[in-house]
């Protein structure tokens, strides 16, 4: 007997100890632990998502205002990338070395296996060269995309502009995955879902070289690619540019829209910027010089500044007299270079008096509107002051004030318009009157109104009591659009006390005495208002309403030019010229184009 | 004509069954890893998959040529077989071919041959025979040194191919000299040089060098359990070598610290002698020869790494220790070869279903990383299947051994499946991420000819000495 057969059984339990570790651990791997599955799946499929070409945006003319052009992400997938040519790597791409590896390795930070951007949109030239020569870069690839272009540069902010999707989209839409395009602002945005159209995927088995080896499960989870489906803008591009051109030396905002429907027509912002501006690699740049910029070109002025409307409110005052039955259209009331009551009082400049209805609305009389709105807020009626205000609030909010219109736009603001209880808490309750809130007779104090909804409030009497929404698309391919654009919103004032108002707002622009001479095309008839809005930052804004002409209106218009003066000095002009381009594509009086060109202050009373 | 159904009769058949199971399923999991439409039949002989069909016919006809050889054949010609091998892998770095910078093949027209696969039979055959020489005294240093000599020199020769992985494989014998009364130590040796390979190459001499000092004297510490001595021997170190480090540190002298730590070692070496002459503490030689065995260990796998070896088979190497991989850096070999194989789940992915393998994203998926294939396809069930089969084979083979009433035939058993074991564990080991990428086949399973039939030689000469397991062999 061997004395050491003992050990036969030490290295029999070697043997099977090990056995029974290689057991536990595959259970380990195999069994209990999941990840191994998924990594491997991502190991072997390639994921190419087919990017739709984004919808067009044409204007109402159908004249294209947005289209695309192809251009090329380059990508990378770093678990595959492996040592490569990168002299001739960087001479293609026309980049250092150094940057090529920080690029990589910024690549490997994102994701070992997922591909990411190594070096967005190069241009077609270098794709061309780079397709050619991408066999000899294992792990880069091109995915084309497409960069939006704009023929004539224009409508910035109501076009607005796609952007690469931040974390916050990607977890509110499963749509989109990193590095996707979305619709950050103006059309592009709130009709984003339109214009996106369907990514179609396609998955391929691919082996360690990334090289295709079949479909994955015969094809049955691919997607087919939809393309963005177009839309029709109601801008008029031509009437946009011609905006644009005449607030270029100015601040501020013009928006005009056409009554009968509410399209609209033009939608301009000053300082405005080139869309353009916004694509491509030229972006990051231009986005940060922009947001510096103190003028602050991004701020949509149109949708969001909030202006006091000044003297253009008397209007709407007005209305709000007649249909409560203060006063009529014979009232008259004396102005004394202004109003003075109590010790207080409100400076007015030289003109005849006493003035009736349509006399005080084409003088812009102030004292004449502060009698109107003492004759709303102590009316009879109520028991009140405050119910009295009340119910002027509730007039004042059915042209639209207060609160957002409710447009196809999404970063439109509601403007202001006080309640009852903000004067409350200023003064106490029961402890104001008229006097303390007169300011708003003539459309000062505390009233906060956006461009767009002066030109609504143009649309209106325009229409002679009522508005459709204004909004900026007016047909989908394939589709409609919402129902609530073809619905008409009646204020609370009577349809047959606009006509008055309509007659003083001729009176303003094409009689003698008038406010708005320089707004008066000889051939048609504008109806306006002047406005000048007193502001704590400097002079006065220039502020118009207008619509044309006066018998079924073509285009309601509101002008608002910051720290221009009197509203005749440059938003007047400016008006017409609007009317005028849009109504007859021509502009008979060149020498005052000239003179809103210059930018050069004259007054020519 | 009696004698050969003798034969037959006494084979056994359950390890003919176990290795034709394991050949078939190789075989087919070989198909599936490199499976591609564009050659879809398994019978396609462009394909390794068809290749290894030949191999494996071939290997049934080399089974049966062992087992017409009279079993006294291979204990006769144990050291001349020995003898053979030791003069291929002499002639080999001469005149071999080198293939992926190691000088490991043979090529005679188109067919490839290594001879470290014979290598491995000639060593079994050669330790049986000298283990079981009459009236051999184990104990003593001579035969320690024969035996470690029949173990170590066909593995130094395979080292500067160099082909570590196969290098390896000899020191699994001591297992064998161990189940014939070898000292335990040397088992611990054998663990020690295989740790003490690794540790040379991937961490850095002075680091080893420290922790060997300090090995050293934790174990003179536990022999003597004596603290005072201990410390004391810890000192004759630490302080010459402090001193040697402040001079160097500022700049009196010019000194790395590995030297610094080796003269320190120096300065107290002579003191631990003449402390065990005097006390006659035999131990502290044995403690002292291990600590300069280590370090010449250590420092001739740096140098023959460094100075011997071309930079291209550094990097093969390093490859092979994971050190340098493939350019997605250390362990993508075996983090792909991990997802393949978890990927399998419970029941696998299906035969032919596999990506990970199939698609490249296991490296030498039909060689050294075959067992991933049966990972991703077959699942758990089939893993542990495979293993189970293995355990199944290996003790089949111990219970062979332990029956055998030759010595010879039963340590040449014990060296079956000490070889077969150590391919075994290593690779799987490998596969699942528990021990460094070797590039060791996978027994009866990789593709490869030369494998494949150095294994079923290796097994059939064992069964064929079973088989006649009635004749007393010396």
């Amino acid at each position: 007997m061997n004395p050491y057969a003992g050990r036969k059984y030490v290295i029999g339990g070697i043997i099977i100890l090990t056995g029974i570790i290689f057991i536990i651990r595959l259970f380990l791997i195999q069994v209990v632990e999941s990840s191994y599955k998924s990594t491997a799946e991502s190991n072997a499929r390639r994921v190419e998502i087919q990017y739709p070409a984004r919808g067009l945006i044409y204007d109402r003319n159908g004249e294209i205002l947005v289209y695309n052009e192809a251009a090329y992400d380059l990508m990378i997938n770093p678990s595959i990338t492996g040592s490569f040519d990168t002299v001739d790597f960087c001479r293609i791409l026309d980049i250092p070395r150094q940057e090529v590896i920080e690029r990589i390795g910024s690549a490997r930070k994102y994701s070992l296996y997922k591909p990411s951007i190594f070096m967005r949109q190069i241009s077609s030239m270098t794709y061309a060269i780079m397709q050619e020569k991408l066999y000899k870069f294992p792990g880069f690839f091109v995915q084309p995309r497409t960069l939006r272009k704009y023929p004539r540069d224009i409508a910035a902010h109501a076009l607005g502009y796609v952007g690469e999707v931040n974390d916050r989209d990607i977890e509110e839409d499963p749509f989109y995955i990193m590095g996707d395009y979305i619709g950050v602002s103006g059309i592009e945005k709130s009709y984003e879902n339109i214009l996106r159209g369907e990514k179609g995927r396609k998955i391929y088995l691919v082996d360690v070289h990334n090289r295709i080896k079949g479909s994955y499960q015969g094809g049955r989870a691919d997607r087919r690619t939809e393309v963005g489906r177009n839309v029709v803008s109601t801008l008029d591009a031509d009437l946009q540019e011609y905006g644009e051109s005449l607030m270029g030396k100015f601040a501020g905002s013009i928006v005009a829209i056409e009554p009968e429907t509410g399209e609209v027509l033009a939608l301009i912002t000053a300082p405005a910027y080139r869309p353009s501006l916004l694509v491509g690699r030229v972006r990051s740049d231009n986005f940060r010089s922009l947001s510096e910029d103190t003028l602050k070109p991004w701020f949509n002025r149109a949708l969001m500044a909030f202006y006091t409307p000044g003297s253009t409110f008397k209007t709407v005052n007005g209305l709000i007299g007649l249909q409560e039955r203060v006063i009529h259209y014979g009232s008259e009331f004396y102005c004394d270079l202004g109003f003075h009551m109590s010790g207080y009082s409100v400076a007015c400049h030289m003109h005849d008096s006493p003035l009736d209805f349509r006399g005080a609305v084409k003088n812009s009389c102030n004292a004449y509107f502060n009698h109107v709105y003492r004759n709303i807020l102590n009316d009879t009626k109520f028991d009140r002051v405050s119910e009295a205000y009340m119910n002027w609030r509730r007039h004042v909010l059915s042209f639209g004030f207060g609160n957002t219109l409710d447009t196809d736009f999404v970063n439109e603001l509601s403007g202001f318009v006080p309640e009852d209880i903000y004067y409350d808490n200023i003064y106490g309750k029961g402890h104001w009157n008229f006097l303390t809130v007169r300011s708003l007779s003539i459309g000062q104090g505390e009233l906060g109104i956006t461009p767009i909804q002066m030109a609504n409030l143009s649309a209106t009497i325009a229409n002679r009591g009522y508005y459709y929404t204004p909004h900026v698309i007016k047909e989908i391919e394939g589709g409609e659009i919402d129902e609530r654009f073809y619905e008409r919103h009646y204020t609370s004032v009577d349809s047959a006390h606009f006509e008055a108002v309509a007659d003083g707002m001729e009176g303003v622009v094409n009689e003698a005495g008038g406010t708005a001479w320089r707004a008066r095309v000889s051939h048609f008839t504008i109806c306006g208002k002047t406005g000048t809005a007193e502001n704590p930052q400097g002079e006065d804004h220039s502020i118009f309403i207008a619509f044309a002409p006066k018998y079924e209106p073509k285009i309601a218009i509101a002008v608002y030019v910051e720290h221009g003066g009197f509203g005749n000095i440059w938003a007047s002009p400016i008006a017409g010229l609007m009317a005028e381009k849009y109504l007859y594509d021509s502009i008979s009086r060149p020498w005052m184009e000239e003179y809103v060109l210059k930018g050069e202050r004259l007054d020519l009373e | 004509m009696r004698r050969s159904n003798n034969i037959l009769f006494r084979t056994d058949w359950i390890s003919v069954g176990l290795y034709l199971l394991l050949v078939f399923l190789g075989w087919i999991n070989i198909y599936a890893a490199i499976y591609n439409d564009d050659h879809h039949s398994i019978f396609d002989l462009s394909q390794r998959y068809g290749k290894q069909l030949i191999w494996i016919l071939a290997a049934l006809v080399l089974s049966i040529m062992v087992f017409l050889i009279d079993s006294k054949f291979y204990s006769f010609f144990a050291y001349f077989l020995y003898g053979i091998a030791i003069f291929l892998l002499i002639t080999v770095l001469l005149f071999g071919k080198e293939i992926n910078g190691a000088r490991s093949w043979f090529q005679l027209g188109s067919f490839h041959l290594q001879p470290s696969e014979f290598a491995k039979i000639a060593s079994c055959l050669a330790l049986a025979k000298y283990l079981s020489s009459y009236n051999l005294k184990l104990k003593t240093l001579k035969s320690s040194i024969v035996v470690l000599t029949i173990i170590f020199l066909p593995s130094l020769l395979i080292t500067i191919q160099p082909d570590m992985g196969s290098a390896m494989v000899f020191i699994i014998l001591i297992l064998v000299a161990y189940r014939e009364g070898f000292s335990e130590m040397f088992l611990v040796v054998g663990v020690m040089l295989g740790v003490l390979f690794f540790l040379s190459l991937l961490i850095d001499q002075f680091l080893i060098l420290v922790i060997l000092e300090g090995l050293v004297l934790l174990i003179f510490w536990i022999r003597s359990r004596n603290t005072k001595k201990a410390l004391l021997a810890s000192l004759m170190i630490v302080i010459p070598a402090g001193i040697l480090f402040l001079l160097a540190d500022r700049e009196v002298l010019v000194l790395n610290r590995y030297s610094i730590i080796l003269l320190g070692l120096a300065f107290a070496i002579p003191f631990y002698l003449v402390h065990a002459y005097r006390k006659k503490l035999q131990y502290i030689y044995l403690i002292l020869i291990f600590l300069a065995g280590s370090v010449g260990f250590t420092y001739s796998v740096d140098y023959v790494f460094n100075n011997v070896l071309k930079p291209h088979q550094q990097h093969r190497v390093n490859i092979l220790l994971g050190i340098e991989s493939d350019p997605l850096g250390i362990g993508y070999n075996v983090a792909q070869s991990k997802i393949a194989i978890g990927s399998g789940g419970l029941t696998g992915k299906g035969f032919l279903q596999g990506t990970q393998t199939k698609f490249d994203f296991v490296p030498e998926q039909s060689t050294d990383f075959i067992f991933c294939t049966v990972g991703e396809e077959w699942g758990f069930l089939g893993t542990s299947t495979v293993i189970l089969l293995f355990l199944f084979l290996l003790t089949r083979l111990i219970f062979l051994a332990e029956r055998q009433r030759s010595d010879f035939s039963r340590i040449y058993g014990y060296g079956v499946v000490a070889i077969l074991f150590f391919h075994f564990a290593v690779n799987i080991g490998m596969t699942i991420g528990l021990l460094p990428v070797i590039g060791i086949p996978l027994p009866f399973f990789s593709y490869g000819g030369s494998s494949l039939w150095a294994f079923t030689i290796l097994l059939f000469i064992f069964l064929r000495l079973d088989a006649s397991r009635m004749e007393l062999l010396r």
